[in-house]
């Protein structure tokens, strides 16, 4: 067991896939000499070269499309983008390309490749970089999503993401690089899809991923002060979503609020209120409540954007609207 | 004495041919050798007044982007903070000769644009500061400066998205019969995305009234050009592909580029056709405040390019033609620094937005 960062993590999940398998390679951006703009692959092109570590123009579209590409012709492509932001420059390449090919060619092609980038708000980078477009992606049918919030997690879901034959979006939240936790030294994989109660409890289940789940932990404790026991589901996994965790949740609970830290309309979560919605009807005491982050874009000054983002009070007014404490 | 006895200097408003590609030896600087340029031109065409006004306006610039660096180690300016330091004389070269109707529209490097547009020295620190006074009521921060009526469209932060607006800003001038030019700025490293290319591919089918200047710095962020583009330095046969004139300036030479500009300015508002201009500039300092900016390129390569310094070379300038004394450019020199204290005091003074406004101007 060993103590070390999110960024630690995806570190030594990428060196082990670079390591362990030919076909794996990686490229981004500023990925190689300069180090990565999050420093994950500092050192990576001096220790395992050009080929297998390669910066790319500023060219998006291009270079998720060429990852597409090399997946389809047998090759681990591990794509990185500096900001999930800059996937919109690719994103006809990653929704109309790498998640219908393998459809619409009746299953003759698939595409084992990983697209990760860092994402989130709440540093001040504004409307075009701190968006978190996991949350639409997460819809697609044809590619899956996976957002850790741990390093635990972060280095096994990394290694089943890796090994997928799908397209996978593995999203980073920006806030949790330097986040700590321990990892076992043997290996290890979390399976996609895969949810993880973080926290159990009995009046109310909460459920988020990545960021999200810390911003639970929050809340959670400042609820057990006032003497409610809340259960906090980490998603793990945005697609698929792993709704026999939640829905074994809410028929003990009765009772849910889901937290999406982008925003609130329109996102992944929204997708997971209407499901248990349906599918635990028969168990629940009241709504499932949604909390996220408010409905405009990102704005620059620092109190405009925390109060835009959604925080821990947020999912406690929530929680106050389904149970009384 | 009258700069007019003086031979011209530098190579300005040159059309060129295409050249083949560069050897690695050039690579760092791009096939163009600063060591071998000489000091920065002067001219007759321009006054007296303008010439010094110009030098006032970078160290303007320069004062401002050293004090935003202040700033962002107080915490006071946020997010991410790219500096225009070395690239001074290009900005000044190529805004001043435009006029007050002609457009501009930038990338996220952005304060030297904003400042050589004279847009309110306040307002941009104010919106540094994110405050409700600055140009963009502090919504847009540093990366997303913005003053309409000043026809500056913009600091756009995604690399190359800023090309197809200032397209459309000139399509609207051809298709309402205006004579009105378009300037658009971006950095070597935005001629790799395919909204460049589609870009000078609509310009020119469509024969835009559209300047697309380039400021070549060598570098985007960490990735010497060299690096991410075929034949390096050498744009011209690229343009030549999309039938678009070139013009490649010393963008260390402020005069130089304003000569070049004001030609290219002048051919665009005649003929409404696109024009390429390439500036060979640099910046000393790292590619945002979180980049040292030591990784990538050689101590010495910083070093060549320093000795060119336009603050440092422009100035020398003026005292050896007489256009200025020491005294004068010590004047100017406080007058900079007042104006730089009255702007930072000015966005500390200024009330933060009020929660409310968050929800301000997301429809019309
Ligand atoms: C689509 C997109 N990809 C990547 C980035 C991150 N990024 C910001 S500036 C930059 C380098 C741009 O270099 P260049 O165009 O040469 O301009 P310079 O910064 O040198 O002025 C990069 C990679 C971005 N903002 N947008
Ligand atoms: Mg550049």
């Amino acid at each position: 067991m060993a103590e070390i960062t999110i960024r630690e993590a995806i570190t030594q999940g990428l060196a082990e896939a670079i390591e362990t398998d030919e076909s794996v390679f990686i490229m981004g951006e500023d990925i190689g000499e300069y180090g990565g703009a999050y420093s994950i692959t500092k050192g990576f092109l001096e220790k395992y070269g050009a080929q297998r570590i390669k910066d790319t123009p500023i060219s998006e579209a291009a270079f998720v499309g060429a990852g597409i590409g090399a997946a389809a012709a047998g090759l681990r492509p591990v794509v990185e983008l500096m900001s999930m932001s800059f996937s919109l420059v690719a994103f006809d390449q990653i929704v109309n390309m790498a998640a219908n090919l393998r459809y619409m060619s009746g299953g003759q092609i698939k595409v084992p490749m990983v697209i990760r980038a860092p994402t989130g708000a709440g540093v001040q980078l504004g409307a075009t970089h701190s968006q978190s477009f996991e949350t639409w992606l997460a819809e697609v049918p044809g590619i899956y999503c996976a957002c850790p919030s741990n390093p635990h997690d972060a280095l096994g879901l990394l290694r089943s993401s890796i090994k997928s034959d799908n397209p996978v979006i593995f999203a980073e939240h920006s806030h949790l690089y330097g986040s700590r936790g321990d990892v076992p030294d043997d290996y290890y994989e979390i399976p996609l899809g895969e949810g993880k109660v973080a926290r159990s409890g009995e009046d109310l289940t909460m459920v988020s991923y990545g960021y999200g789940v810390h911003i639970l932990e929050q809340a959670a404790e400042q609820m057990a002060q006032d003497g409610v026991d809340a259960e906090i589901i980490d998603l793990r996994s945005l697609s698929p979503v792993d709704y026999d965790t939640i829905v074994a949740s809410v028929q003990k609970t009765g009772r849910a609020v889901m937290l999406d830290t982008a925003r609130r309309t329109g996102g992944i979560m929204s997708e997971v209120v209407s499901e248990v919605q349906e599918r635990a009807m028969d168990y629940l005491d009241g709504p499932v409540m949604r909390v996220g982050s408010k409905d405009v874009p990102w704005p620059y000054n620092r109190n405009l954007e925390q109060d835009i983002l959604a925080q821990s009070d947020d999912v406690i007014k929530a929680a106050r609207k389904i149970i009384s404490f | 004495m009258d700069p007019s006895e003086k031979p011209r200097i530098a190579t300005t408003g040159v059309v060129t041919p295409a050249t083949p590609g560069i050897s690695p030896e050039q690579k760092s600087t791009n096939g163009f050798d600063p060591t071998r340029s000489s000091s920065p031109s002067l001219s007759a065409s321009i006054d007296k007044d303008e010439l010094v006004r110009m030098y006032r306006l970078m160290l303007l610039i320069r004062r401002f982007e050293e004090t935003c660096g202040q700033h962002y180690s107080l915490g006071n300016v946020r997010g991410f903070l790219h500096l225009y330091i070395g690239q001074e004389a290009t900005g000044i070269g190529a805004i001043t000769p435009l006029e007050a109707r002609d457009y501009i529209v930038t990338h996220y490097r952005d304060h030297g644009h904003a400042l050589a547009r004279g847009l309110d020295t306040n307002r941009i620190m104010a919106e540094m500061f994110g405050k409700k006074t600055g140009l963009s009521k502090g919504k847009g921060g540093s990366m997303h400066i913005f003053d309409a009526a000043k026809h500056f469209m913009g600091g756009h932060a995604i690399v190359g998205a800023q090309l197809p607006l200032a397209a459309g800003i000139a399509l609207a001038q051809q298709y309402l019969e205006t004579d009105v030019v378009t300037m658009v700025f971006f950095g070597d490293g935005a001629t790799n995305q395919g909204t460049f290319h589609e870009t000078l591919n609509l310009a020119s089918v469509w024969q835009l009234p559209i300047i697309f200047f380039m400021e070549n710095n060598l570098y985007g962020m960490g990735s010497a050009v060299g690096r991410v583009r075929l034949q390096g330095a050498d744009f011209s046969d690229v343009m030549g592909a999309y039938d678009v004139d070139t013009v490649s300036v010393d963008g260390m030479d402020v005069v130089a580029v304003r000569e070049a500009t004001q030609t290219a300015i002048d051919k665009v508002r005649a003929q409404g056709s696109p024009i390429f201009i390439e500036a060979k500039t640099f910046r000393f300092v790292g590619h945002s405040f979180a980049d040292p900016g030591d990784q990538y390129r050689q101590k010495s390569e910083v070093e060549i390019w320093r000795r060119r310094d336009p603050l440092v070379t422009y100035p020398h300038r003026l005292l050896e033609y007489g256009l200025a004394t020491q005294a004068d450019l010590d004047d100017l020199s406080e007058s900079v620094d007042a104006e730089i204290a009255a702007a930072v005091e000015f966005a500390t003074n200024s009330p933060e937005p009020d929660l409310s406004e968050a929800f301000d101007d997301v429809y019309a």
